[in-house]
């Protein structure tokens, strides 16, 4: 018998990452600094690592679910999650109860992908919509952490209180380090955490 | 945003956003009819407090938690009690309240007032939904008025509301609800009139008390009742009440009962004129709604004044099912007390006497002819005292409820059932047992009683001589609780499990219940203080009841077991075919007919798919004890499962009842089938504060007995490894 299971995932290196990302753009790479002002402007071709930001910022404020991707001992496994975002993008936050699959692949292994996108079930989707994949590393956070994780995360999803707050559930923390974000059908542009 | 009734033109009232009620008075108003002071909040500044606060997608989930039609009326109050909870923690937005505050105060000052319910499906011309929500009498102060504005807004989803959610076409999305503020007037005298009777007789019908209609309309005052032809007015007949008591404004707020004076016991609240004058009013009603009504007035300084009129609606047939008796379940505070009284001093001992009767009477030795007989007399029993639990006990389970709401409101707790923690530690009879059973295993334990095979020998022995089962002290004490064939593996496996367990004493005992009682009364003052001392008293006899009722009308129904038992032995001799789902009567008839033979069981097997083997692996159910843990399931599909209970398991069963609680203290978590907060089963785990998930459907058939299991009681999830 567990009581309170109180386990927490190991936490990997820590980001410090502020708003440095690198970009690389189909073959070719090129190292932007992010500027301050965020303005989303889908164009045909993304060129810039502003824009590729601003349209991942963009994104992730629309949609309130994501599939999150685990494994343990080599079986994969994906779910959809309600996810927020903080700190420039290089944070992801999710919550889940601790009894779950979802939970146990993440505490034996704590590299994870995020699938976010915006696609309507439409043909179009073929053409319009974008699909982002976020790896990293989720942390279980810490008491100190947790809250202000949380606030973050019910300031988009305000009606999930009840459920985030209980003392059952986890609140995870993805340190990203990179996106690959696909456009347009086939157009492929990664977005790198600088180290 | 907030209109005053009388101010309206007739082209500009909207039965849509004003509701049933307000429209009728705005309609009488216009006709100069005496109606009190009154504003109305339209319905369309409830959609806008939900967009403002987003409290919507939270109704929302809370009513996607389960499918309706699987919901118990326990889960559906739970359900209820949880968004109306989001309500009382979620406040009105700045400018929406400055807004209502300021025409408030202007109208109202720190006049009493009346916070009423006005949806549209109130009064309507051809169904009539009275009663599904809230209204609230003697509000003073703005601040007040505004909670209790949102009270009302809550009731949108009251309990009975989301019976009837069907017919109503209730939706978090489209939904809403206007709201009548009602300067409070007369209380001198006040009643109803149904301008014609519902049962189609061709007469009047008049119902008057003394004081607030309050009494009249919950139940709790007879009143005096004219019946006057319905076409001239004259006296047909004339029921006088016993007099006694009537409501009247308490204080700063609410209301309460005092006695009559001696010259109202001996009078009619009424003389001839003003039954005259109440006939007339009702008449007038009639004619200008063009349709009989039912309306409800009351008589300040001598002048009589409309509170609110609506048509008399016979509900269809398909209507009157067994929500209608749910909904008759809410009762008020005075009604309670007057059904704990009848509880007490009459139901109780006359329960405790029957199954004491049955105790006595020996059916071993009956030929299998007097048998039959017995099991039928058992069986009448039975059924009689489960009669009597639905019709008194049940709804004095109400008792929890008020509390529980008089304690939100009051204290704005994040967590709905914090009340709760007030009403544990009642001392409950299954606590008592346990506790007993505890010291019991404790004594075999250190060598002080007779080692196992004694006991086994001893238990034989008792069997064969049921006249000496009080002979010993610990024998006659089982006897209570478990019939002879029980009791051998009780104290063989049970009792030397429970040894390996230190849970024998309710974790919530660990609570100072005084101090947390004084630090919730130290919230009152004065008369305030008074009233929430007596809930609170009222709810923890309520509370222990819910478990305790169950535990003496279970010995009737053991009783009845034993013989029903005895009687399949009897045929299981014979060469019938032993079957546990034998009905009472079934084995009655096989009994006294030898050639009688009950249909066989029709099974019920699912087939699995040759392609995909499908597996549960997280069930949703109600959150009913706070905490986690995990454990091998032990499923209990019939009584004797219980014996092979060990210690940490996590039970898991279709519906506890008191009698299969005492292997509670070896558990480390409960989950049932059966949803909601006061059911036995989340009683008892709070009571040992367990983790508890209830109404999780199909539970003792998807989990089975050894399933490693999770159980989330903050969320109400069980996970299955």
């Amino acid at each position: 018998m567990t009581t309170n299971n109180e386990q927490k995932i190991s936490i990997p290196k820590s980001s410090s990452a502020t708003d440095q990302w690198s970009f690389k753009l189909q073959s070719k790479t090129d190292e932007f600094d992010i500027p301050g002002s965020f303005g989303a402007t889908y164009h045909s071709h993304i060129k810039q690592a502003s824009e590729l930001f601003n349209i991942l910022d963009d994104l992730f404020r629309n949609q309130n679910l994501a599939v999150l991707c685990t494994q343990k001992d080599g079986a994969p496994y994906g779910n959809l999650v309600a996810f927020a975002c903080a700190e420039n993008l290089t944070k992801l936050i999710f919550v889940t109860p601790r009894a779950t699959r979802k939970f146990s692949n993440m505490l034996s292994e704590p590299r994870v992908a995020m699938v976010i996108d915006n696609r309507s079930n439409d043909r179009l989707d073929f053409s319009k919509a974008i699909a982002v994949t976020a790896t990293g590393r989720v942390t279980d956070s810490s008491s100190t952490q947790r809250q202000r994780l949380l606030d973050i995360y019910l300031s988009k999803h305000p009606h999930l209180k009840e459920f985030a707050q209980s003392p059952s559930c986890a609140v995870i923390c993805i340190d990203v380090d990179t996106y690959y974000c696909v456009y347009r059908f086939q157009n492929v542009m990664e977005l790198h955490l600088r180290q | 945003m907030i209109f005053k009734i009388s101010d309206f033109s007739l082209e500009a009232l909207d039965r849509m956003s004003l509701g049933g009620k307000a429209y009728s008075l705005a309609r009488l108003a216009l006709e100069g009819v005496r109606v009190p002071t009154a504003f109305v909040i339209p319905s369309n500044v409830y959609k806008e407090y939900n967009d403002k606060t987003g409290i919507r997608n939270r109704i929302m989930l809370e009513l996607s938690r389960k499918d309706f039609s699987e919901m118990r009326w326990e889960e559906i109050w739970d359900a209820s009690l949880r968004i109306r909870n989001l309500f009382i923690k979620t406040d009105i937005p700045d400018d929406l309240r400055s807004e209502l505050a300021n025409k408030i105060s202007e109208a109202f000052e720190n006049k009493p007032t009346v916070v009423r319910s006005s949806a549209i499906w109130e009064d309507g011309s051809k169904t009539s939904f009275a009663g599904l929500h809230e209204s609230f009498v003697n509000v003073i102060g703005c601040d007040s008025i505004l909670e209790h504005v949102k009270l009302v807004w809550a009731s949108l989803w009251s309990d009975r509301a989301l019976m009837y959610r069907n017919e109503l076409g209730l939706d978090a999305y489209t939904s809403s609800i206007a709201v009548i503020i009602q300067e409070m007037v007369g209380g001198e005298k006040s009643g109803v009139i149904f301008s014609k009777s519902p049962d189609d007789s061709p007469h009047s019908i008049i119902e008057c008390v003394y004081g607030l209609n309050q009494g009249l309309v919950d139940g709790s005052i007879s009143p005096d009742r004219w019946i006057l032809s319905n076409i001239t007015g004259e006296l047909v007949d004339f029921h006088p009440a016993d007099r006694s008591e009537c409501f009247l404004p308490y204080g700063k707020g609410g209301t309460r009962l005092v006695k009559l004076e001696p010259h109202q016991i001996v009078s009619p609240p009424l003389c001839d004129n003003e039954v005259k004058e109440v006939f007339n009013l009702g008449k007038f009603c009639e004619s200008f709604f063009s349709r009989p009504q039912d309306v409800e007035w009351t008589f300040s300084k001598n002048n009589l004044v409309a509170l609110q009129s609506r048509p008399i609606t016979t509900i269809k047939s398909d209507l009157e099912d067994d929500r209608s008796w749910y909904k008759s379940l809410v009762r008020s505070f005075e009604n309670l007390k007057q059904l704990r009284d009848k509880i007490n001093s009459e139901l109780i001992p006359a329960m405790i006497e029957a199954s004491d009767d049955l105790h006595e009477r020996d059916f071993t030795s009956l030929s299998d002819y007097d048998l039959s007989k017995e099991i039928l007399l058992r069986d009448e029993l039975n059924k009689n005292w489960i009669a009597i639990y639905w019709r008194y006990f049940i709804p004095f389970a109400h008792g929890i409820r008020l509390f529980g709401q008089f304690y939100n409101d009051a204290i704005k707790p994040e967590d709905p059932y914090e009340f709760m923690t007030l009403l544990s530690h009642t001392n409950m009879l299954s606590v008592q047992r346990n506790a007993d059973l505890s010291m019991l295993a404790h004594e075999m334990k250190s060598g002080s009683f007779p080692r196992k095979d004694q006991i086994t020998n001893d238990l034989k022995f008792q069997e064969n001589k049921a006249n000496n089962l009080r002979t010993h002290p610990w024998q006659g004490w089982l006897s209570q609780y478990f019939d002879g064939n029980q009791a051998s593996p009780i104290l063989t496996n049970f009792l030397e499990e429970l040894q390996k367990s230190n849970t024998d004493v309710p974790r919530t005992q660990q609570f100072n219940v005084e101090e947390r009682t004084e630090d919730f009364l130290s919230k009152f003052e004065g008369e305030s203080r008074s009233q929430a001392s007596e809930l609170l008293e009222l709810a923890r006899y309520s509370y222990r009841l819910r478990d305790d009722d169950n535990i003496y009308l279970g010995n009737i129904q053991r009783h009845l077991d034993s013989a029903v038992n005895k009687g399949i032995e009897r045929l299981v001799a014979k060469g019938y075919e032993r079957s546990r789902h034998l009905k009472p009567e079934q084995v009655a008839q096989a009994l006294a007919d030898p050639t009688y033979r009950p249909l066989p069981e029709v099974g019920n097997e699912l087939h699995d798919n040759k392609v995909f083997v499908s597996k549960v692996r997280q069930l949703r159910g109600q959150p009913a004890g706070p905490g986690f843990a995990s454990g091998y399931a032990r499923v209990i599909l019939k009584s004797s499962d219980l014996f092979d209970i060990k210690s940490g398991e996590v039970l898991v069963c279709d519906s506890i009842d008191p009698n299969m609680t005492f292997v509670v203290p070896l558990c480390s978590a409960i989950v049932e089938r059966r949803g909601g907060m006061l059911i036995h089963g989340a009683i008892i785990a709070r009571e040992y504060g367990l983790p508890c998930v209830t109404g999780v459907p199909d539970a003792s058939t998807v989990i089975k007995t050894g399933d490693r299991i999770s159980v989330d009681g903050y969320l109400g999830i069980v996970t299955i490894d």
